[in-house]
């Protein structure tokens, strides 16, 4: 196996572009380490992004932020901006692993690894993300719920790579979340996940709404039959219940070490509850 | 189990200055420096490193094995498979508190006819780096045959179920059986008459218990370095409970002298049982064998959780009768222990220990030993004692509550004391679960309110605690310090403990004492560290040692004052005459006995050799508070106090830490731990994202009391602590769940989705 | 498989050597440069055993490759007393008995150390999570939470 670090875009495209064999991308490595260690993965190079500089950046321009694919959840955690305007973003990245995969995990990685159960990336969808994609054709536009296709199955080419992840200006009266459950307090991997981000009026109705939604089928999904439940109400006690209801309905799990199929759906409901309470708080100021 | 032995040792009443107290740990500094070698941080000039091939099948016969393409890569030295290891016929040996047989161990280490289980050993290479060894690993070819598996218990007991021998024959029960089955054997204990003690009960319960097979998660994986020498001996490195029957069950299976092979045990990373048996060491030592060059295997992860030795998951049926005013009249149990790929699981200890801590007349228990397509079990702390405690504490607290009796109060009404009458035989000496349930209800935990959806729950633990062959020499080095050796790796500061009792003893400052752990050639035989017997028997022949020195100085000093041995005393570390009848000297320190030791005779020590018996019974009860999520049945603990009794405290902190530790992995088993495995009957956790022990965030402060009832056969009153701890938790936890619910759980783990169905259940 | 040459810095000292490019830096710390302070308990970033810094970022050193310590700083275990003088929490985890068989130790003290330089007055709730990702089977936790926070109130005072 060979390891390149390429310090520009261009070196790493051609590098991915030009490799014999598999070529792998390597962000932070939490996930690219542990398949190495675990022999379920053997590829002839790895291209390293981390030192290149538009992947790291995070900037802002009138409210939009783009985030570098390559920044860790310790990073993220540390800038204000960003926690301020996307609370459940950072939550999601923030909840993965320990202080020390912390230091490590990427935003890209996680999206790019395509976990069913990844917890930045309901909170991705939700948000209504735009991953900035660049490949030897040059770049496009891939909206977040789009990467992941399967388990560990993205839509990228080979030799395509995600440099930054832009999330869309938005009011004053906004808030996201993200929660999952786990049967320890840290260190597990979802059972669940929901991320909601969502809008509401002067008069804390809810205008606009997104849900998305994780560990509970092949990939993270978008649920549109959930967001329309909260869209014109102030999350009541009916809604919440019919929230709930969609939440459940759109979950088709599997039977596994980490949780049931009757346990998912279950909670899936109570967590897509708790979240947008959150949300609806952090919205409504 | 002896209680009236009498070892020759008087309790000794006046001030005590190293004895309970919290003296620094000799191994201490190089343990926070990162300096202590452990299992894996050994390494040898020409060292190879050793990987094994494990089966991918629950079960299937190998027909074949090729290693030929293994052999032929480049920086492959030697392959070794069951060839390579000699058939041994069925013998019986103890190995912790659980017996273990050489043809089954030869079978474990390297599979035989079948693979009986995912992660049963097939083959090992030895090469020049661990990457070329994986390598050859995947040039290896096996042919299997797979065959049906069983992994769950009862189902592994039903007629027809997939045999994992063909000549297992049940062993007590008559008539003897003519088929073979996966039942090795049938074992009872009886005392009264059961069925008169029913009829004359008011209130009987009768419920069956469910616990997966869980693992004692030791953080370091299992390590060991070989290296044989042309002439035939050999030295091992590793990580183990105990150095000497690693030397003999390794020097069995390799076909060697005892004298040739050298064990010498690393810093343990934890065992809790896990290292009192063999896996990766006779490999390491057939490779060497092969090569004669060194050879390192360690164990990853994966492996520890599929191929080591994890504890048996049970089935327990208990049945128990009570007065309208509490008194137990009749107790009846049936326990299933799953054994893994061969016999021996701790189903025996399981039996003896269920109604142990009660003052009942009429007992039944019966316990049947049961195999599956899973890897052999080991011990577990206390091992078989947790699971049927469990059973019958979780029984003792619903029976309370019918009666509405504090559950405490109950306890008391029927705890055992000095003279109860055991159903697996002995009448317990001076025992303190009275002391213990004592303190138990005195606690403040006891009186705080509890909020909406919390409970609080109580559960009770015995454990008989051993004894055991050791072996301890105490040398009085030239500038009057002391270097005191022996043969119990230390797992959690039994240094300290060994030191405060030889300093007591020698009445010196305890930092003179330097202790080392030997390895195999420098001592006779040592039992294991394990079965909470370091501080009790390692402890008695270090102070028989101390005590033997001390004579040896009395000795030396009689002969330079010319006067007879009686009329020298020892005292405050010195020699001095008996009175004044004895004559007028100036006391002589053991530093000035030490310097002229080569005038009065030569070098100085002290020896033991002992088979320390009279172990002190150790009872405990764990009370936690719990508050349960509702809606995901989540369960989060809130308070947790141990309240156990040491007999003596030799190092209070060492003695918290193991009730501390206990009682998080009672929470871990009673919670989140299990094995889970597939339709294949491959395991799906093999690792600590998903097999999930406790983490710090989880928890919250472990309380401790420690109470002292001395056990009168240890000069300072010893019981042991390191098993009882395990056992009072795992009901703790259930009552408490049942407490917060109002309903109550009869399996392990209560894991959220399991709490959750309780609660939806009860809710129809 | 070709070894890449690398330079680094571990505990003030630099170092060079060559590399399996699949070799972790647990690997290369503990077979390379003989720092075996730093402990495998898993290899997966599950246990924190093998907890080293790097560049100021507490890390797992089984999650990283050698040939990313290129140009890096790291500190281990093998680091953090100076001479024969302890750091203070070496010291408070000997007093309070944080340690049994000590195979976290190395891993928890250096995961410790990097909290209490970012948050000097963590309360009992941080520290536990915190040190979340450092599995402790002996202990129970309780004396390694005690140790961390006294050790915090003696740097705080000094
Ligand atoms: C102990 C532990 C705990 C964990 N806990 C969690 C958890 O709680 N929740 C969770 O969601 N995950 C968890 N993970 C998984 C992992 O940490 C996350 O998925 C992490 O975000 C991956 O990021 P990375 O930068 O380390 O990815 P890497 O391992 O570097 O890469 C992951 C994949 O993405 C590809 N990739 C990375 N960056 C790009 C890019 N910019 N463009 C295209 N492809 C790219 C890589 O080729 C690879 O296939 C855990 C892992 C460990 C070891
Ligand atoms: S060895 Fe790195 S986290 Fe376990
Ligand atoms: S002290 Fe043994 S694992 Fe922490």
């Amino acid at each position: 196996m060979q390891y390149e670090a390429p310090q520009t875009l261009d070196a790493a495209l051609s590098l991915l572009a030009g490799a014999t064999g598999q070529a792998r991308i390597l962000a932070g490595g939490t996930d690219i380490m542990v398949q190495l260690h675990m022999d379920t993965t053997d590829p002839d190079m790895l291209v390293d992004i981390k030192n290149i500089s538009e992947l790291r950046a995070i900037t802002e321009t009138d409210g939009a932020f783009t985030i570098g694919a390559v920044t860790t959840g310790a990073e993220l955690g540390e800038n204000e901006a960003v926690k301020k305007m996307w609370p459940g973003v950072v939550e999601g990245l923030e909840l993965i692993g320990s202080t020390q995969v912390q230091g490590r995990a990427t935003i890209g990685g996680n999206l790019c690894n395509a976990s069913p159960a990844a917890d930045v990336i309901p909170a991705l969808i939700a948000a209504n993300a735009i991953t900035n994609v660049v490949g030897p054709n040059g770049s496009r536009e891939v909206a977040a719920e789009d990467i992941p296709v399967g388990p560990g199955k993205t839509s990228l080419a080979q030799d395509e790579i995600v440099v930054s992840i832009s999330f869309p200006a938005r009011g004053a009266r906004a808030g996201d979340a993200y929660l999952r459950f786990i049967p320890r307090t840290e260190m597990d991997i979802a059972v669940v996940g929901v991320g909601i981000s969502l809008e509401v009026d002067e008069a804390g109705v809810c205008t606009q709404a997104r849900v998305g939604l994780g560990a509970v089928a092949e990939k993270a999904l978008l649920v549109p039959e959930a967001a329309a439940t909260l869209i014109g109400t102030s999350l009541d006690d009916a809604a919440m219940e019919k929230l709930a209801a969609a939440i459940s309905a759109a979950c088709r799990p599997i039977n596994d070490r980490r949780g049931t199929i009757e346990f998912r759906t279950d909670v899936a409901g109570v967590m897509a509850r708790r979240t947008a309470k959150i949300a609806y708080d952090r919205a409504v100021g | 189990m002896d209680n009236s032995m009498d070892v020759g040792y008087s309790a000794d009443d006046k001030e005590l200055k190293f004895v309970g107290k919290r003296t620094n740990r000799p191994d201490g500094v190089d343990k926070v420096t990162g300096r202590a070698r452990f299992g894996a941080d050994a390494r040898l000039p020409g060292m190879l490193y050793g990987k094994i091939l494990r089966s991918p099948h629950a079960h299937a016969r190998i027909i074949s094995i090729d290693t030929s393409k293994a052999e032929a890569l480049s920086g492959v030295k030697a392959v070794v498979t069951r060839d390579d290891f000699e058939d041994r016929d069925s013998e019986f040996v103890p190995a912790g508190e659980m017996m273990v047989n050489y043809r089954d161990m030869v079978r474990n280490i390297m599979a035989r006819e079948k693979v009986l289980y995912d992660g049963h050993a097939v083959a090992a290479v030895a090469a020049t780096s661990v990457t070329i060894a994986k390598q050859a690993l995947k040039l290896i070819d096996v042919q299997y045959e797979v065959l049906p598996h069983v992994i769950d218990v009862v189902e592994a007991m039903a007629p027809g179920a997939p045999l994992l021998h063909d000549d297992l024959f049940t062993d007590g029960v008559e008539p003897k059986p003519t088929k073979p089955s996966n039942v090795a054997k049938r074992l009872e204990f009886n005392m009264g008459d059961i069925a008169s003690g029913f009829a004359e009960a008011d209130e009987i319960l009768e419920k069956t218990f469910d616990t997966k097979p869980v693992h004692q998660g030791y953080i370091e994986p299992h390590s060991c370095l070989a290296s044989f020498s042309e002439n035939g001996s050999a030295e091992l490195w590793c990580s183990t409970q105990g150095q000497y029957l690693v030397r003999a069950h390794c020097s069995k299976l390799v076909g060697m002298e005892i004298s040739k092979l050298r064990v010498t045990p690393s810093e343990i990373g934890g065992g809790f049982g896990g290292k009192t048996v063999v896996f990766i060491e006779p490999i390491a030592l057939a490779l060497s064998k092969k090569t004669y060059r060194p050879i390192k295997i360690t164990m990853t992860r994966d492996e520890v959780f599929r191929s080591s030795g994890p504890t048996s998951g049970g089935n327990v049926r208990v049945k128990v009768g009570i007065t309208k005013d509490g008194k137990i009249m009749a107790c009846e149990a049936e326990l299933k222990y799953q054994a893994g790929a061969f016999q021996g699981s701790s189903v025996q200890p399981g039996c003896m220990c269920a109604f142990a801590p009660y003052d009942v007349a009429n007992v039944n228990v019966i316990g049947w030993d049961v195999l599956s397509n899973r890897p052999k079990v080991a011990a577990y702390r206390a091992p078989g004692a947790p699971i049927s405690e469990y059973a019958v504490e979780c029984v003792i607290d619903e029976l309370a509550e019918r009666i509405g009796m504090d559950p405490v109060d109950f306890r008391l009404k029927n705890a055992a004391k000095e003279g109860t009458q055991t159903a697996y035989g002995p009448k317990f000496g001076p025992v303190g679960f009275v002391e213990v349930l004592e303190a138990t209800k005195a606690l403040d935990h006891y009186k705080i309110p509890l909020g909406p959806n919390q409970g609080r729950g109580i559960g009770s633990g015995f454990w008989f605690n051993i004894g055991g062959e050791t072996c301890v020499n105490l040398n009085v080095n030239e500038d009057g310090t002391l270097t005191l050796i022996t043969g119990s790796p230390d797992i959690g500061g039994s240094r300290a403990s060994m030191c405060n009792m030889a300093a007591e003893e020698l009445g010196i400052d305890v930092g003179l004492i330097n202790p080392i752990i030997a390895d195999t050639s420098v001592l006779g035989f040592n039992f294991l560290s394990a079965g909470s017997r370091t501080t009790f028997a390692c402890g008695l022949a270090t102070i028989e040692a101390a005590r033997n020195a001390i004579e040896n100085m009395r000795k030396r000093v009689a002969q330079l004052w010319d006067i007879p041995l009686d009329a020298v005393v020892w005292e405050d570390g010195a020699a001095r005459p008996a009175s004044s009848n004895a004559g007028e000297f100036e006391p002589m320190t053991l530093p000035e006995i030490a310097k002229i030791a080569p005038k009065t005779g030569g070098p100085i020590a002290g020896h033991a050799e002992i088979n320390a018996q009279g172990a002190g019974p150790g009872f405990g009860t764990h009370m936690v508070d719990v508050e349960v999520d509702k809606e995901t049945g989540h369960v989060k603990v809130l308070r947790y106090t141990v309240i156990q009794d040491a007999g003596k405290a030799i190092h209070p902190s060492f003695v918290e830490g193991q009730y501390q530790g206990g009682a998080v992995q009672c929470i871990g088993w009673a919670l989140n731990e299990e094995y889970v495995y597939g339709e294949d009957g491959r395991l799906q956790n093999s690792g600590f994202l998903d097999y999930r022990i406790p983490l710090a965030s989880d928890l919250p402060m472990i309380d401790t009391k420690i109470v002292e009832v001395p056990n009168p056969n240890h000069p300072y009153g010893v019981r042991g602590v390191g098993e009882t701890p395990i056992i009072p938790g795992l009901a703790a936890m259930s009552n408490a769940i049942s407490n917060a619910l109002g309903l109550r759980m009869s399996e392990l783990p209560m894991s959220p989705p399991k709490v959750l169905k309780a609660i939806k259940e009860a809710s129809v | 498989m070709a070894k890449q040459h690398v330079t680094t810095t571990v505990n003030n000292d630099e170092f060079e050597f060559l590399c399996e490019p699949k070799a972790s830096m647990l690997d290369v710390l503990r077979d390379e440069l003989n720092l075996t302070g730093s402990k495998e308990g898993c290899a997966t970033g599950d246990c924190g055993a093998c907890s080293v810094v790097m560049d100021g970022r507490l890390v797992c050193s089984c999650l990283v490759l050698g040939v990313e310590m290129e140009g890096k700083s790291i500190e281990t275990i093998e680091g953090m007393a100076d001479g024969e003088k302890l750091h203070p929490l070496q010291q408070q985890f000997l007093d309070h008995a944080a340690l049994q068989c000590g195979i976290c130790t190395p891993g928890v003290l250096v995961a410790a150390k990097a909290l209490l330089e970012k948050n000097p007055d963590p309360t009992e709730t941080e520290v536990r999570y915190w040190l979340a990702g450092n599995l402790c089977r002996c202990t129970g936790y309780d004396k390694i939470i005690r140790a961390v926070m006294d050790a915090a109130k003696e740097m705080r005072a000094a």
